[in-house]
Formats: structure tokens, C-alpha cells, sequence
């Protein structure tokens, strides 16, 4: 998969928008990595929640031209920002300003995408619309996560595939096992240590075979 | 916000709303632009909307281009009908103006394309 061009992106904008870093490039080699299952689910809907600088649905998009990319942030700067990097590498993304993807009406997405706010912190650093909403996590680093996880069997399609990006702080396999009661098998696409962190990207889907 | 977005948000995460769809457009500035037809892409699309939904938030904004109200079972033939489908789903854009919920009447701006669907902590259900 090809890195979108960021060039229309004037620097000082990273002072309000997160800035694509390590884990942003992870998540999409998990893509690329699992790039003949998603082609083969030939995806119509894709979401990125908390697109940030939107490179993540952008590079998606580029790759499946023949699906509709959205994404939605809480902060507007960032909506703003996905919107000019789609546009800059053509292609057709609509953009939402909302808190992850609550006012979507049911079971329409078909891949949904999320690089949430995973650094461990308190809790009331949490529930920000700036660039802190980029990162702060609270309590184990999922307090955005979890509520996340409640929305997915809402707005995922039966059919869909859920790409969640998480760090070993994040309790990984308490996400699978809360994921797992929701009727959700799942795989970890891949991972990587970075500096003092381990990141992962897991994906989930519900096995019809079951 | 082009209209194929419309027909997928909900204000029901408003406190007391219970579907909250569709909502209402009000649009003061709509941008139409070009995009490649591509007859297979929007057939794909066109069974996973709710197409009375969508024909009457184009006709809201004076974007309904002569579509039927109703699909033809055989739309994919309808070439007509496929770029009328295209022009309305792809090509009209609301750029200001904005969403209202069909409760509780509260208001949702759009600026610079963008919905703004953000709701207070006392909103929230």
C-alpha cells in the first residue's frame, strides 16, 4: 500500500492534529498486510474513527477505489485535515465531526478502522475535543476504546471486519475477551515493538461458522 | 456533505430521541463537482441506502434531477437512471446550511462540508 502524500499539510497544523507516527503506520501494514482477506470481502462502506490527519482511510481508499470511505473526529481541525488529504490524493472521503461513530444509523459499515487514544492517563484528561483527545486514554488506556467496543456489533455490518490498534498497556486480551462475548473472533494482524512501547493491531469478525 | 452521508446519520444519540432519521436538510450552500461515473460503483451502492430517504433530501435541496421515487427492480440497465443516481449520490454536496433532528428539532451546522454532530454531556443519552 502507498504512504498518501502529506505535503499539502502545513506543519504547524500538527499542533492540533496528531501528527501520523509509528503506530498510524502500523496500522496501515496491518491493512496491507491483510490486504487479500479485505479484498476478497470486497468492502462497499469503510469508517475510520478518529482519523486525525486522515492518512490511515486515505491509504485505504487508495487501494479500494470502489468503496465509499467516511471518517469522523471530535475535533474539527482534524475532520478538516482528513478531508484535504483525501482530496490531495484523490480520494472521495466524507467526513464527520463526532464522538466515534455514534450517529450512524445500524449496521452499515463494512471495515471499520480505529488508532484510538491509547496512552495510559487520568481519567479526567480523557473527554477532550483538542489534541489531547488524540492520545489520552485514561484509565488502562481504553476508556475511548471500551466505549468503542460497545459500538461495533451497532454500526458493524454481520459481515464486517473491525481493525483496532492497541498497546501491551491496553490489556490486549481483555479487549479480545470483551470483544469474544459480543460474539467476536479475532486475530492479531501484527505487531511491533516501538521504543518502550508494544504496539498491536487486532482485527475482529464475526465467524458465521459458529 | 454529500447526500449518500445524509442517509446514514442518526441523531438518536440525542437524550429522549428515539430514531431520529432522517433528518431534516437545510442547505445554503450546495457545491456540485464532477466526479468519474462509474456505472458498476454506484450499482453497488444504490440497494444499501434508503432510497425514499435519499430522493427526498434531494428534492429538499432542489437536487432531485428527475429521479423516480421508487427503484425499477431492473436499475441496472437503466444507464438514465444509473447517472441521474450517480449525479445525486456523488456529485451534489451540501456545504453550508444544516441537519435538523426530526424530534427534537435540535440543529446540527455544516461548515465547509463537514457535519457537525457533536452533542453536550447533558445531550447525550
Amino acid at each position: 500500500m502507498e504512504t498518501p502524500k502529506q505535503n499539502h499539510i502545513d506543519k504547524n497544523d500538527f499542533d492540533h492534529v496528531y501528527e501520523p507516527a509509528e503506530d498510524s503506520y502500523l496500522l496501515i501494514d496491518a491493512l496491507e498486510k491483510d490486504l487479500q482477506y479485505l479484498k476478497s470481502k470486497n468492502p462497499t462502506f469503510c469508517l475510520e474513527v478518529g482519523s486525525g490527519s486522515g492518512i490511515i482511510i486515505t491509504a485505504f481508499g487508495m487501494v479500494f477505489p470502489k468503496a465509499v470511505c467516511f471518517s469522523t473526529d471530535i475535533n474539527f481541525k482534524a475532520c478538516s485535515m482528513s478531508k484535504s488529504t483525501a482530496f490531495q490524493n484523490n480520494v472521495m472521503l466524507e467526513t464527520v465531526n463526532m464522538d466515534l461513530g455514534s450517529c450512524f444509523i445500524e449496521n452499515k459499515f463494512d471495515v471499520i478502522l480505529f488508532n484510538p487514544p491509547y496512552v495510559v492517563t487520568d481519567s479526567d484528561e480523557c473527554g477532550s475535543f483538542d489534541i489531547t483527545a488524540s492520545w489520552a486514554g485514561g484509565v488502562k488506556g481504553r476508556e475511548v476504546t471500551d466505549r468503542m467496543l460497545e459500538l461495533i456489533p451497532k454500526i458493524l455490518t454481520v459481515d464486517g471486519t473491525f481493525y483496532l490498534l492497541l498497546i501491551e498497556d491496553n490489556i490486549p486480551s481483555e479487549v479480545i475477551s470483551i470483544m469474544a462475548e459480543n460474539g467476536f473472533s479475532s486475530d492479531v494482524v501484527i505487531k511491533r515493538r516501538v521504543r518502550n512501547e508494544f504496539q498491536l493491531v487486532v482485527k475482529f469478525f464475526q465467524d458465521k461458522t459458529n | 456533505m454529500k447526500l449518500i452521508t445524509h442517509n446514514m446519520l442518526t441523531s438518536k444519540c440525542l437524550k429522549g430521541v428515539i430514531t431520529g432519521y432522517p433528518l431534516a436538510i437545510t442547505a445554503t450552500v450546495v457545491k456540485v463537482s464532477e466526479v468519474e461515473y462509474n456505472p458498476e460503483f454506484i450499482s453497488r451502492i444504490i440497494p444499501k441506502l434508503d432510497w425514499e430517504v435519499l430522493w427526498k433530501a434531494a428534492d429538499s435541496i432542489g437536487h432531485n434531477e428527475g429521479l423516480p421515487q421508487t427503484i425499477d427492480p431492473k436499475f441496472e440497465d437503466n444507464e438514465e437512471f444509473l447517472r441521474k443516481a450517480h449525479k445525486v449520490l456523488l456529485e451534489v454536496e451540501v456545504e453550508e446550511g444544516y441537519l435538523t433532528c426530526p424530534e427534537s428539532g435540535r440543529q446540527f451546522p455544516i461548515t465547509k462540508g463537514i457535519p457537525n454532530m457533536l452533542l453536550t454531556e447533558a445531550e447525550v443519552q
